[in-house]
C-alpha cells in the first residue's frame, strides 16, 4: 500500500470530515433526513475506509474487536433501557415524555438514536472484520468475534 | 408497584428477552450467558402465565407503547389466542434452559456459547413479540428478529452441511418475509393503518378490490413459507436436521407454530372469516394443503434414515393437521388446530429433547447409531417411547386430545375425506415411530459405542425431556382446561358459543 500515494492521502483527509458527518447526521436526525442508522452507516465507512488503506490490522488497532462487542450490545442496551428507564418513571415503555420535564420527547429520541447508531456502526465494523480476517489464521481475534456480526441488525430496522 | 408491574407486563414480557440477549454478549462466558438465558425465559413463562390469567378474567389485554393511543402507535393485545401460543413459546424456551447447558456445549465450541443464548433470547423476543402485537408492521418486525437469528442459530450446528442448511432457511424465510411486508404494504395502501383492529374496521369498505385480494394472498402464502405448508416445506426438514440439538427442540416446537398463528391472526382477526372463507375459496385452498402436508410428510417420514430428518418430516405432516383445523372455520375446527398446535409443540419438543439426548451421546443421529440404546439409555427412550405415542395419538397422551377433536370437528363439517387421510397419516406415524422403537429395544448395543460415555444423558437434559413428557400426559389425562380456553379463542375468532 505504500506507492498508492494519491490514495492514502485522500483518505487521510478524507476519514476527520467523514466521522464528523457521521456526527452530524446522527444528532440531526429527528430534523432532517438521517438518524441513528444512517450515522452509524457512515461512521463505520470511515473505519471500513481507513481499513482498506492502511490494512486490518491497523483498523482493530483503532478499533478493537471487543469495543464492537461492547458497543453492538450496549447500542441496544441504551435503546432498550431507555424504554425500562420510562416504565419505572410510571409512564409506558418508551413514553419519553416521563424522562424530562419539557422535550422529553425531543431528547429522548437522541438517546435512543444514540444507541441505534452505536449498534449499527459496531456492527458494520464487525461484519468488515469478519469478511477482511476471513483465511488468517495468524490472528486469534478474528475467530473470537466471528459470530458477533449476525445477531443485531434486526432490532434497527425501525 | 405490583399493579405497575402488571400493566406493563405485555411490553416486559418482549423486553426481559430482548435485553438479556446483549446481557449475554457482554457477559461473555458461557456459564453466565447461560444463566441469563435461563432466568429471563423464567421471567417470561411467569409473565405469559400471569397474562393467560389476566386475559381470560379480561376477554382481552391491551397496551399502547410509548402512550400513544392505539391506532396511531403500536399496540399489544393479548387475548386468549395469543396467551396460549404465548405460554407454548416462552414454556418450550424455559425448558430448553436446563437442557441447553449440556447439549450445546457437547456441539458448540465455548468460546461461541454466549452467542448462542443471545441468539435464542433474540429468536424468543421475536417469537412472543409477534404473539403479543396487534400491529401488522410490528409483527413483521418481530419475524424478522426470530427469522434472522434462527438462521444464525442453524448456522452454528456442529456439521458443515448446517451452513446450507441455514441458507436454504434464508432464502425460503426472506421469500416468506418479503411477501408477508408486500401484502401488509398492499393493505396499508387501501385503508391507510396498521392497527390490526382498525384494519379489521376498514378492510370491509375495500373488500372488493383487486388490491385486497392480492394483499391476502401474498399474507398467506407469506406465512405458508414460514410455516412450512407443504409446497413452501423444503427448507424445514434441513434446518431441524443440522441445527444443534438443543436449538432444533427450541425451534421445533415454536417457530413454525408462531407462523400459523400470524398466519391465522391475520385470515381470522384482520381480514374476518366471512371474506377469507366466504368470499374468496382459502377454505378449500387450505384444506387441500393441509391434506397433501399430512400425507406426503408421514410418507416421506417414514423413508428417512436419519431420526432428526424422520421427525422433521413428521412436523410437515403435523403442520398439515393443525392447519386443517383452522382451515374448517368452524368453532369446533379452529378449536382443534389450535389445540393440536399447542400439543405438537410440545409432543415435538419433548421428541427432539429425547433424540437430542440420545445424540449427546452416540455423536450421530440416523436410526442406525441408536441401535440398542433403549438398554443403554433407559429413561431417555422410554421419553421417545411415550413421546412418540402422544405423537401417534394413543389415548391418555397430548396427542389423542387433539387428534379426537379434529376428527370430530371434520366429522361435524362432513369433510370426510380429509378425516380418512388424517386416519392414514395417523397409521403412517406408527410406522415411522415404530421404526426408531424397534432401533432403540429391538437391536444390540454396538460393541464400540460402549466405549463412548455410559449411561444416561446429564440431568439437566432429563429433566427438560421428563418436563415435556409430563405436560403430554397431564394433558391427555386432563384436558379440560386447554380444551375450555381453546374454545374461547376460537369463538373470539371466529364466532359462536365458546
Amino acid at each position: 500500500m505504500r506507492e498508492h500515494t494519491v490514495l492514502r492521502i485522500v483518505s487521510q483527509l478524507v476519514i476527520a470530515p467523514m466521522l464528523l458527518y457521521a456526527l452530524y447526521v446522527q444528532f440531526h436526525g429527528e430534523y432532517s433526513p438521517g438518524g441513528g442508522f444512517q450515522a452509524g452507516v457512515i461512521l463505520a465507512t470511515a473505519i471500513i475506509l481507513y481499513g482498506l488503506i492502511f490494512g486490518v490490522e491497523a483498523a482493530r488497532e483503532a478499533v478493537p474487536p471487543t469495543l464492537l462487542r461492547v458497543g453492538a450490545a450496549g447500542g441496544l442496551l441504551i435503546y432498550g433501557g431507555t424504554g425500562v428507564a420510562t416504565i419505572l418513571l410510571g409512564g409506558n415503555f418508551l413514553d419519553y415524555d416521563r424522562l424530562f420535564d419539557h422535550g422529553g420527547q425531543h431528547y429522548g429520541l437522541i438517546i435512543i438514536e444514540l444507541g441505534v447508531g452505536i449498534t449499527v456502526a459496531s456492527v458494520m465494523i464487525a461484519i468488515f472484520y469478519v469478511f477482511a480476517g476471513r483465511g488468517r489464521q495468524d490472528d486469534p481475534d478474528s475467530d473470537e468475534d466471528h459470530g458477533s456480526a449476525d445477531d443485531y441488525d434486526a432490532d434497527d430496522v425501525s | 408497584m405490583i399493579t405497575a408491574f402488571f400493566n406493563q407486563m405485555p411490553v416486559l414480557v418482549v423486553v426481559v428477552p430482548l435485553l438479556a440477549a446483549p446481557l449475554c454478549v457482554l457477559a461473555h462466558r458461557a456459564f453466565a450467558a447461560w444463566l441469563i438465558y435461563c432466568l429471563a425465559s423464567w421471567l417470561a413463562f411467569a409473565m405469559a402465565f400471569l397474562l393467560f390469567v389476566e386475559a381470560k378474567i379480561a376477554g382481552e389485554v391491551s397496551y399502547a407503547v410509548g402512550n400513544w393511543a392505539p391506532p396511531f402507535g403500536i399496540e399489544l393485545v393479548i387475548d386468549t389466542y395469543s396467551a396460549l401460543v404465548l405460554l407454548l413459546v416462552t414454556g418450550v424456551a424455559a425448558v430448553t434452559g436446563p437442557y441447553a447447558r449440556k447439549s450445546i456445549a457437547s456441539e458448540i465450541a465455548i468460546e461461541r456459547e454466549y452467542l448462542v443464548f443471545a441468539l435464542m433470547l433474540l429468536c424468543l423476543a421475536g417469537l412472543i413479540g409477534i404473539t403479543v402485537t396487534g400491529d401488522a408492521f410490528n409483527l413483521f418486525v418481530f419475524l424478522e428478529i426470530s427469522s434472522l437469528s434462527s438462521y444464525a442459530l442453524i448456522a452454528m450446528g456442529p456439521k458443515r452441511r448446517a451452513l446450507l442448511s441455514s441458507f436454504q432457511y434464508l432464502i425460503m424465510g426472506t421469500v416468506g418475509g418479503t411477501f408477508l411486508l408486500i401484502g401488509i404494504g398492499l393493505i396499508f395502501m387501501m385503508t391507510g393503518t396498521l392497527n390490526m383492529a382498525d384494519l379489521a374496521d376498514r378492510l370491509p369498505e375495500v373488500y372488493a378490490t383487486r388490491t385486497v385480494q392480492a394483499g391476502l394472498a401474498f399474507i398467506v402464502v407469506g406465512l405458508s413459507l414460514k410455516a412450512a405448508l407443504m409446497p413452501a416445506h423444503i427448507w424445514l426438514p434441513n434446518a431441524y436436521t443440522y441445527a444443534p440439538s438443543a436449538i432444533s427442540a427450541f425451534i421445533a416446537a415454536t417457530a413454525t407454530k408462531v407462523a400459523v398463528y400470524a398466519l391465522f391472526r391475520f385470515v381470522f382477526t384482520v381480514f374476518g372469516v366471512g371474506y377469507a372463507f366466504g368470499t374468496l375459496p382459502l377454505g378449500i385452498v387450505l384444506l387441500a394443503l393441509a391434506a397433501v402436508s399430512m400425507i406426503a410428510g408421514s410418507l416421506a417420514s417414514i423413508f428417512q434414515t436419519d431420526v432428526k430428518r424422520l421427525l422433521a418430516w413428521s412436523s410437515v405432516a403435523q403442520m398439515g393437521y393443525i392447519v386443517a383445523g383452522f382451515a374448517l372455520a368452524t368453532p369446533a375446527g379452529v378449536s382443534a388446530g389450535l389445540v393440536h398446535l399447542l400439543n405438537h409443540g410440545l409432543i415435538k419438543g419433548a421428541l427432539f429433547m429425547a433424540v437430542g439426548a440420545m445424540v449427546w451421546r452416540v455423536r450421530a443421529s440416523s436410526i442406525n447409531d441408536l441401535a440398542g440404546l433403549g438398554r443403554a439409555m433407559p429413561l431417555t427412550s422410554a421419553a421417545f417411547v411415550i413421546g412418540g405415542l402422544s405423537l401417534i395419538g394413543v389415548p391418555a397422551t397430548a396427542g389423542f386430545i387433539s387428534k379426537w377433536a379434529l376428527m370430530s370437528a371434520l366429522f361435524d363439517a362432513q369433510h370426510y375425506g380429509v378425516m380418512a387421510l388424517l386416519l392414514v397419516a395417523s397409521l403412517l406415524s406408527i410406522i415411522y415411530v415404530g421404526r426408531v422403537i424397534e432401533a432403540l429395544y429391538f437391536r444390540p448395543l454396538p460393541d464400540d459405542v460402549s466405549h463412548h460415555k455410559h449411561g444416561e444423558a446429564p440431568l439437566g437434559m432429563q429433566v427438560a425431556t421428563w418436563t415435556l413428557i409430563a405436560v403430554n400426559i397431564v394433558i391427555g389425562v386432563h384436558a379440560t382446561p386447554e380444551l375450555e380456553a381453546a374454545a374461547r379463542a376460537a369463538a373470539s375468532l371466529v364466532g359462536g358459543a365458546p
